[in-house]
This record gives C-alpha cells, structure tokens and sequence, in this order.
C-alpha cells in the first residue's frame, strides 16, 4: 500500500485512487526516473526499460510493483540475478556481448577510465565469466557467476 | 514491496470461501478421478506458494494467481469424501484464515520495527557497511531489552513491590556512619550512599525464601533469571548466526570472479544522495585502476628477508604494548584498593580505573594500525590483523581487571569472618546493655535499630559496583569521544578553513570517516561486561538499555552531521558472522567468571538473596526439597550422580566427532562438484583423458539444469552452437544445447588425442586456443585433430 502511494505522489493527477476498474495509466519514463532512490543511480533508466511493458521505461502500476518487489531484500537470489542480467544487457540480445560490459563500465566510472583500461576490464571479464567461451555471457554464465558474489544481495537491492 | 503484492491480491483476487453447494457433483467421482483431482490441487496450491519466485510479469503472475485460486476454491471443497466433507470443508476454512493471520501479524511486526527510516537515511548516504552498524546496534538493543524485561520482571519488580521496604532491614539501610553522607551527589556518583543500598545492587535483596501473597520464590527466581539471561542470549547469537550463514551462500574462491564481481556488484543500489554517489563513482574508478595495477604487475618481493623482520619487530612491539597495557591495569586496580581505605580522594583518583581502562582502549588501537604499517599486508588481511590485536588487548585487559577483582573479593571474605563475629558481639552487647534499665525481665528488647547493625563488606556489591561504574565510564568516554574527535574537529574544519593556510578539508585533518570496526567491537565488550556484571548488579541491564537507545539517535545524528563517507570501497560483507562470531565468544568468556562465582565462591553472609547458604546453588537444592514432590528429588539426585553425567558427556563429545566428520565429508563432496563443474565448463571439448570420460557423463545433464526454466529458459534453450571447436563424440551425444556440438556431428568421428590434466590453469587453456567469433547457426563443426 505504501508502494501504491508513493506511485501516486509522483503523479497525482494521473493516477486515480480507485484502482478496481484496472484503468490503464502508465507513468512516463522523467517521472520515474526523479524518484530519490533511482535518481542517483547510474543504471535507472536501464531498471526502468527493463521492467515496462513497452520497454520505454513508461511503467504502470504493475511494473512498478514488480520492480520494487524484485529490489527488495526479500526476493530470491535467482530471480534478481535474472533481472540483473537483463539491465546490464544493453542492446536487449538475452547476451553480455563486449559492448554492453564497455557500456556498463563506462557508466560505472563516468568515463574516468581510459580506453585501453576499459578493453582490458572487459576482456578480464569476459575471461573469468565466459562458461563456453562463445565470447559473450549468457544468462547461466551470468547466473552462475552471480551467485557467488558475497554481497550481490546486498548490493542489488532498493529499501523504500 | 510486499505490502503492495498483498494489498492487490485482495481487491483483485477472487477468494471466496469454499462453497458446499456442489455437493451433489462429487458423488459421481470416482475414485481415480478424486485422486488426479487431488493432484491438481496440490500443483496449483504450489504454484500458489512460489508465484513469488517466478520471473514473470505482473499480469501473469495475477491472471495465474486468479485461475490458479478458483481452481482450489472449487474442487477443494469437493475433495472430501461422504460424512466428512463438512469437517474438510471448514478445516480448509480455518487454515485460510490462519495463514491471512499470519500474513496480517507479519505485516504489523515488519511496520513495528524500530528505526527503519533513520536507517535508510543513513544507509543512502554511507552505503550498507555503515548502515550495517546501526543494524547491529537495533539487534543488540532488542536483545537487551528482552533481558530488561526478564530482570525487571521477575526480580526487580517482585522485591520492590512484596518485599520488605527501605529501612526495616539491615541490608537495605543506610550504615549510621556514613548516613550523613549519604545523599551527596559525588557519593551517589560513585554509586555509594543511596544508591548502594537499593534494587540496582545484589545486596538489597533479602533472602526469604518466598515472598508476598503469591509465595514468589525471590531467590530462585535470582539465581533462575541470572542463568536464564546467559542461556537466552546465548540462543539468540545461534540462532542469528545460523540465520547469517544461510544467506551469505557459498564461499568460491576469493579470486576467482575478481573483475566480473567488481562490474556488477560494486554499484550499491542503496545510495540515494548525490555526494555519495559522487565518492562510490571514484572508489569505483579507484578499485578498478587498482586491480588492473595489481593484473598487470608481477608482485615479487623484493626482499624477503627484511620482509620477514619487519613483520617480527612489530609482532613484537605489540606483544609488549599489549603486556604493557596489562600490567598497567593490574597497577592500578592495586592502587585503588588502597585507595579504598583512605578518605581523601579526588575524583581522578576514585576514578582512575575506569578512565585508565577507556583510554587504553582509545589510544592502542590507533598504535597498533601505526605500528601495522611496518608489516605491509593486503589491506584485508591488515584488517584482520588489527581486529584480532583490538580483540586481544579488550580480552586481556578485561581478564586483568577480574583478577585484580577478584583479589580484592578474597580479601573481603576473609574481612567477612572476622566482622560476622564483631556483629555478633555486637548485637549481645546491645542486648545485655538494653535489658538493665528495664525490670521487667519478660519484655523482649525492641531490634536494634537497622543503620546501627554492623554490616559486613558485602563482596558481590562491591563487584556489581565496579561493573557499574565500568560501564558508566565507558559510556562517558564515548560519548565525548563522539563530541570531540568527531564534532568538534568538524567544527574546527569547517570554520577555521576559511583563515587557514593550507585546505583544511582536503588534508589534514579533514572530516572524520565513521570507524566502524572499532565502533562495533566497543559495542561486542560492552555487552560482555553488561552479561558479567548483570548477575551482582540487576540495575546492570537496564542502564545498558537506555545507553544504546541514546547511543542510536546521538551516534545517527553524529554520523549525518559530521562524517563524510569511506573512500575506499568496504567490503564487509563477510564480517557479519565474524562479529557475531566475537559475540558467542564474548558470552561464553563472560559466563566464565559468573559460573566460578556460583560454584565456588560463599555467599555474603548478610546481604542479597543467597545470605546464610553455603553455595549460591544450594537455593536450587532446597527447592528440589521442599517444594517439588518427592520423586522429582529422588530422580534428580540420580541425574547428579556422575556414574551418568561422564557417560552423558562422552555421548556428546562423540555426537560432535561425527557430526564434524559428516559435515567434512559433505564439504568434500561439495569441492569435487564444484571441480567437476569447473573442468567441464572450462575444457574444450576436445579429449579427455579416459577417466574423465567416465566421470564427465553424469555431470553433464547435471550442469545444463538451471533454475527458472519455464520462462527465461527460452534463451537457453534457443542457444546456438558457438565457436568452431573440436567436437567429442561423447559431449554430443548428452543434451542438445550443449554449446560445444551440433547433433549432426555424428559418433564416429575418432577424438584426438591430447589429454589435459585437472590442474591446468585454465587462463593458460584459453591463450592457447584461438579466439573464435560467433557462427551461423546450424553449422557443422567437425573434430579438429591437435
């Protein structure tokens, strides 16, 4: 209920209080994005695309359910490791090809690194995590290194 | 978010309540069809339970739950059969709205806990490692307030509202002597005078044996609730260490996934302030051109020779900082019990020991991380190091201060005897002086009056009082650390930076980071004194309560205002069983001493609840006797016979020896999956050697299994063959989507023969190997002979 609420403070002239006629609102992508838990973080308007429905980052209340439901600490690991894969993905191919890990550092750093840094971390990368060696990590690789990591958990998740 | 999943279904979801209506349906059932029907049921009421779990949408995760839910609602009350539908019928209802109850009581206690917003201010600023503190903190506070209220409950409460008030007895007055003094604010400061004699302290409490209307056994209870305090907490750190455990999952080797892990899971999804994320993204860069340094270059040591003595020399600095400090207290405590028997003293001298002990413990751990710095570690492991010096200097200081304790008991005991006696005489002389003025020789002399009575030095007050001050002091001592290592230097920082040569904030001394292994270790020997002290001091526990309560909001407040985040990147995720890991050690040290007393030591012959016994147990031995029936006597003086205690204990000692062995056995069976995995995942599918074919076939349908295969296994199940390779025979013939092979290549292709060991370095593998792009799909890739 709290969730619904702060849906509404973003746009309270959008979203009407009486949701059991299931009306069809979507909250466009600027809103969302001013939130203060998202608006500092590097990957949001990936979060957003990745959990609308049309891939904007336009989310109803649904999506946005679904997106906070999924961030928070009580999710499963395996589901957020899904989830994770899919905003790191950039191009939306279901594979971390070597340009979406190049997109993912340079948003991390905020282009501190320099350019022969940047191949090498994604090389390094693509080298410990690559299972089958096809050059770009699928979603088992992805999860199954994952997994591992001490503090994906806590790392991976949105107290609201 | 769960509030907002919950709060949906009900306005959406159709749960009505089983309907009986369809009674006249069921009796054309038969029997196979009850049974597949029943089947079903269960499967939806599953999918019911893990909808949660599945990656899907949020309509389809409705849509399903709805279907899902009418399905159960309709057959469930069908499935029960003939008389005893009506009894199925309303069972099912009840367990519906057990499990709404449920859900209803978990949504009120996660509203109900304490804190939740300050923290996540804290959080979004500091990140999760500072915030982890605060959690700490509440988890502590909630611990102590569960003791408070067993103390308060069952001893404090009982003696101040049934027992015998101030003033009737000896033990509970004021001595005439020292009457006049009594009230005054240093001596009540010094937790003397009034406050002595009264319910914070063990000596107040009288030793009737039951007391009141209700017959409360108060010393019982004593002696029940000091035990149950060490058994209660002691359950608590289990069973959240167990919890801790669970969660922090699977420890793979440290370096194995270095740089994927720093990619995906460095950005702290938490942060929610500019400044911060500003700092995460340098500690980000920082990390990053760190590890690529530490890739790039070949770390040898220069010198392992003035490596090696360096280490030594601070080794040994330390061991002699650390003896040192141990002497010094040992000093001191000597010193103040010759204090004890002067008059005179200023408050430095009263209170030297307690300040000594807190400054020790500030000014060491700083020495010790400047003297670290000769040792030249990884970071962690330097962590690790300081951790275990503070550990050893805290453990050792404290055991010191029990000794010297401990001293100063035996003397009192011995004083004890030779005041019982003076009593004694005392208490005959009045009489004998009372009853020459009166005639009447029938007429009993009125009691002596209670301030005159000769009271002997109640030893445990003594102890509790030392405890008590203890803390007090410890307190104070970080309190103004606080205030002046951290705002007042932010204060000076920030004003003087305008009239000051060099950039006051950039360099020295700059805003202070929040020490949170420091902080958290204070907290860890805190409530070891506050486990030891609580038995001679009952007052103990609830100070400590009030102490972390003002500790959250002033050290919240401190940390919004007044430090600046960490620059490093902290990775403390595994130290969350480690602190807690200190912890059990901690209370089972602290038991220690409070046991030894129980067993071994007399009680004060006038005063707290076990005077006149022999041993503070034998309150449990009367018990047995006189109030419980005489069988449960009988069987208890057979359970103490040792002819059944040693056997007792070997039983356990073996059920430990093969519980480790299991436990050994599975972490080994663990390792060698782990291993298998690994060397099918890495190896080209090329040749194995032949004993890695006979190992390799079972693991292989093993590996493809991942977990949410319903929805996201599409991707994986479309994958295509990859890169050109050479294609054993065997890995084809296992699951199609195996990425080495395509069906096509068939089985009678001979492998090449190049057999790799398990040990080879996989990096090496991979060099040698060309690196291939992606293929077309549907290619045929045929085994290349190396």
């Amino acid at each position: 209920l709290r969730l619904f609420y702060r849906y509404r403070d973003l746009a309270p002239q959008l979203v009407p209080l009486d949701y059991t006629k299931e009306p069809d609102v979507k909250l466009p992508y600027e809103l969302i994005g001013s939130m203060p838990e998202l608006k500092d973080n590097p990957f949001r308007q990936r979060i957003a695309e990745v959990f609308s429905e049309d891939g904007e980052g336009n989310m109803s209340l649904d999506d946005f359910l679904d997106m906070f439901s999924v961030l928070s600490e009580m999710a499963p690991r395996d589901l957020k490791a899904y989830y994770a894969f899919k905003i790191y993905d950039f191009n939306n191919d279901d594979f971390l090809c070597k340009s979406d890990l190049e997109k993912t550092l340079s948003k991390l750093t905020r282009g501190e690194l320099s350019e022969d840094e940047v191949k090498m971390v994604c090389e390094k990368v693509m080298d410990e995590a690559d299972m089958d060696n096809d050059g770009r990590l699928s979603l088992e690789d992805f999860q199954h290194m994952i997994v591992r990591a001490p503090d994906f958990l806590s790392t991976f998740h949105i107290r609201i | 978010a769960k509030n907002g999943i919950i709060v949906l279904k009900r306005p959406l979801g159709t749960s009505s309540d089983s309907n009986s209506d369809s009674d006249e349906e069921e009796d054309s059932m038969s029997e196979g069809e009850m049974a597949r029907l029943m089947e079903e049921v269960e499967e939806k009421k599953k999918l019911i339970a893990t909808i949660r779990n599945k990656p899907w949408r949020m309509k389809r995760r409705l849509v399903l739950l709805r279907e899902a839910q009418q399905f159960v609602d309709k057959f469930e009350g069908a499935l029960g059969k003939g008389k005893g539908r009506k009894w199925y019928a309303y069972k099912v209802m009840m367990t519906k709205k057990w499990i709404k109850f449920q859900r209803d009581f978990e949504n009120f206690r996660t509203a109900c806990i304490p804190w939740e917003r300050k923290i996540k201010e804290v959080e979004s600023h500091f990140g999760s490692s500072v915030a982890s503190y605060f959690i700490f903190l509440r988890w502590m506070y909630g611990m102590n307030l569960v003791l408070f209220g067993l103390t308060f409950g069952l001893v404090v409460m009982p003696e101040v509202l049934m027992g015998l008030p101030y003033g009737s007895i000896p033990r509970k007055t004021v001595p005439r002597a020292e009457q006049d003094t009594a009230q005054d604010y240093s001596v009540l400061m010094d937790f003397n005078g009034y406050c002595k004699y009264s319910v914070l302290f063990y000596g107040y409490y009288n030793n009737q044996r039951t007391i009141g209307l209700l017959k409360f056994r108060l010393p019982l209870a004593y002696l029940m609730v000091g035990l149950g305090t060490f058994g209660y907490s002691l359950m608590l750190v289990i069973r959240t260490m167990a919890k801790n455990a669970d969660v922090g999952g699977g420890d793979g080797d440290e370096g194995e996934f270095t740089f994927a892990w720093k990619m995906f899971t460095s950005w702290d999804y938490l942060i929610g302030n500019a400044e911060t994320a500003d700092n995460k993204y340098a500690s980000i860069t920082t990390s990053f051109k760190e590890s690529i340094v530490d890739e790039q270059e070949n770390q040898k040591d220069e010198n392992i020779h003035l490596r090696r003595f360096l280490r030594v020399l601070a080794n040994f600095l330390i061991t002699c900082s650390l003896g040192g400090s141990g002497y010094l207290i040992y000093f001191v405590v000597k010193r103040s019990q010759e204090f004890a028997n002067r008059d005179d003293l200023s408050w430095y001298e009263k209170n030297e020991l307690e300040l000594i002990m807190s400054l020790l413990g500030l000014v060491c751990p700083p020495l010790f991380e400047t003297i670290a710095e000769l040792e030249d570690y990884h970071p962690r492991i330097a962590l690790k190091w300081q951790l275990g010096r503070i550990f050893a200097l805290f453990l050792g200081n404290l055991y010191t201060f029990l000794f010297a304790l401990f001293d100063e008991v035996n003397t009192k005991l011995e004083e004890e005897g030779s005041i019982k006696n003076a009593s004694i005489w005392a208490m005959k002389e009045y009489y004998a002086n009372f009853s020459l003025p009166v005639n009447d020789s029938d007429a009993t002399p009125p009691p002596m009056d209670p301030g005159d009575v000769i009271l002997g030095p109640c030893w445990e007050t003594a102890v509790g009082i030392e405890f008590v001050k203890l803390t007090v002091s410890d307190i104070q001592v970080t309190y103004l650390t606080i205030l002046i290592g951290d705002f007042a230097r932010a204060v000076i920082v920030r004003f003087l930076n305008y009239c000051w040569c060099w950039d006051l904030e950039a360099g020295f001394p700059s805003y202070g980071e929040f020490d949170i292994s420091g902080n958290v270790l204070g907290l860890v020997f805190n409530q070891g004194m506050i486990w030891m002290g609580a038995f001679y001091a009952p007052g103990l526990v609830g100070i400590n309560v009030l102490r972390l309560l003002s500790s959250m909001y002033y050290q919240c407040w401190a940390v919004m205002a007044t430090n600046v985040p960490h620059e490093r990147v902290f990775k403390a995720s595994k130290s969350n069983n480690f602190y807690m890991g200190l912890l059990l050690l901690v209370l089972f040290l602290s038991l220690l001493p409070v046991v030894y007393t129980i067993m071994s030591l007399p009680p004060s012959f006038d005063c707290g609840p076990f005077s006149g016994k022999e041993k503070m147990f034998d309150v449990i031995m009367e018990t047995i006797d006189l109030d419980l029936p005489a069988f449960m006597g009988t069987l208890f003086s057979y359970a103490a016979n040792p002819g059944l205690i040693i056997p007792a204990v070997l039983l356990m000692v073996l059920a430990i020896y093969y519980l480790n062995s299991t436990s050994e056995a599975y972490q080994n069976a663990n390792m060698e999956l782990k291993k298998k995995m690994q060397m099918v995942s890495k190896r080209i599918c090329g040749v194995p050697s032949d004993e890695d074919f006979n190992q390799e076939e079972p693991k292989k349908q093993h590996r493809q299994h991942q977990p949410g295969d319903e929805g996201p296994g599409g991707p994986a199940a479309q994958s295509l063959p990859g890169p050109a390779r050479p294609a054993g025979a065997w890995l084809v013939s296992s699951r199609a989507s195996c990425r080495c092979g395509t069906p096509e290549t068939g089985t009678d292709q001979p492998p090449a023969l190049s057999l790799w060991s398990e040990q080879r370095n996989p990096r090496s593998l991979k060099e040698n190997r060309p690196r291939p792009e992606a293929e077309p799909p549907g290619r045929v890739l045929t085994c290349r002979k190396t």
